[in-house]
């Protein structure tokens, strides 16, 4: 695969809450090895762009294709490709850290005991694999769900406000361990309020895709559901 | 297909672990169905003759009530940490990882109402002829309705009030069940043949099996979706 492979391509996307579009005619080409900043401020339709790229949510205008196929045509290779981590870490409390990550490591077909004990390790979580998750902080909740980029195979990270309650060296780590997976070839979209200090971001602002009420016509034809 | 079973397997481990965590969930319902069926004698008298007329009655509809209480957090937990959305977008059948988690939803309420049930029909004078009934009814019949509720469930997830509208949407599918279930455990308490209405009930069963996971996980990409 070479670097300027496009992973992920945004077709005249329009996405509308509550007869309110959050953006429109959105147009843009993901390639593999970049790390994408989505900007926008809130309520501007961030988090919901990311969940339409992880496929959680099908409501919305335009096409989106994948390593030029069309989504809808190759999500079983899409969700195999992909991870999602949304701004519910979606731990469980009541599980020890490595409980949560051996139900993750199942999704990929089960990963050894090792290999997530090693996962904790890279975020400072060394010692706590058997504590209950209730008993961990906020940024160590957090830094329990990030493990899970430590044995993930997708080539597609789409991080939703993953800076969230991590402190200054958790954050610097983040960024170390985003720029390794796009210098792998990966893709990382991340939505947050910080800067991020990574060479050659790339930054989608959702403000540049308003709606023009005057020229924009609902694409009816176009529905996804 | 590795891959294909064991999503279904981790789901049904990491949930059974989780019953176990919160006991005071599980036993709820059992709690609430032991102390219903035993205020009965209390409240109506000890005469054996009443409350042998009424118990298969009794024991299906406190069954079915304490079935209802636990529907409301079979999706509940998992929609409020996220671990739904991961679910929902797992390269894995969420029918299969649906029907998991009702798998585990039965063995820690259905099966234990079942279990306990002969012990009440004691209490209840219920005759020994119509213990057997009793169980294979109950066996059958909250399987179906662990089932059927978790489409309600499914449905409500994403509503803050939710537990009214379960009852409202899973009650009129339940009442086929009750009728059955009561009627067999009445037959075999008169000393006659209950073979059809077990039939009914195991019928019920496989439609529900076969059908209630896919609505179930439709429900759930529709709630998460909202």
């Amino acid at each position: 695969m070479t670097a300027a492979s496009v992973l992920l391509e945004l077709r005249n996307v329009a996405c509308e809450r509550d007869e309110r579009f959050l953006f429109a005619q959105l147009n843009a080409s993901f390639y593999a090895g970049q790390v994408v900043q989505i900007l926008g401020p809130n309520g501007s339709g961030k988090t919901t762009l990311l969940r339409i790229l992880a496929g959680i949510s099908k409501d919305f205008y335009g096409d989106i294709f994948w390593q030029s196929q069309p989504l809808n045509n190759v999500a079983w290779d899409y969700a195999n490709d992909s991870l999602y981590l949304g701004h519910l870490p979606g731990i469980k409390k009541s599980l020890t850290p490595i409980e949560n990550l051996r139900w993750y490591a199942s999704v990929q077909g089960g990963v050894a005991d090792e290999t997530l004990v090693n996962a904790l390790g890279q975020v400072q979580l060394a010692g706590y694999e058997n504590t209950p998750c209730y008993r961990l902080s906020a940024g160590q909740l957090r830094r329990v769900a990030l493990a899970r980029l430590a044995f993930s195979r997708a080539k597609v990270w789409i991080l939703d406000e993953p800076f969230t309650a991590l402190d200054k060296s958790g954050v610097s780590e983040l960024e170390a361990h985003l720029m390794a997976h796009s210098a792998n070839g990966g893709l990382v979209l991340v939505t947050s309020h910080q800067d991020i200090n990574v060479p050659d971001l790339q930054v989608l602002n959702l403000l540049d895709f308003p709606v023009d009420a005057q020229s924009f016509n609902r694409p009816e034809d176009a529905v996804y559901g | 297909m590795a891959n294909s079973s064991s999503l279904f397997w981790a789901t049904f481990k990491r949930d059974l672990i989780l019953a176990f965590r919160h006991k005071g969930d599980m036993v709820n319902p059992l709690v609430f169905f032991l102390i219903a069926i035993t205020m009965i004698p209390l409240a109506l008298g000890p005469e054996k003759a009443v409350l042998m007329r009424i118990a298969p009655g009794i024991i299906w509809v406190m069954a079915l009530l304490a079935t209802l209480l636990s529907l409301d957090s079979l999706f509940r937990s998992d929609f409020d940490d996220g671990s739904l959305e991961q679910l929902l977008i797992a390269p894995y059948p969420l029918t299969l990882s649906v029907l998991a988690k009702i798998v585990v939803h039965w063995l820690a309420t259905g099966l234990p109402l079942t279990l306990m049930a002969p012990l009440l029909g004691v209490m209840l004078s219920l005759p020994a002829s119509a213990f057997v009934a009793l169980c294979y009814s109950l066996l059958l019949g909250t399987a179906a309705m662990s089932l059927i509720g978790a489409v309600g469930a499914a449905l409500t997830v994403s509503l803050r009030k939710g537990g009214m509208l379960i009852s409202l949407i899973v009650m009129p599918l339940y009442i086929p069940i009750l009728i059955f279930g009561a009627s067999a455990v009445q037959a075999a308490a008169l000393g006659e043949a209950y073979n059809m209405q077990l039939a009914v009930l195991g019928a019920g069963l496989a439609i529900a099996l076969l059908l209630a996971p896919l609505a179930a996980a439709g429900a759930l990409r529709v709630s998460v979706n909202a």
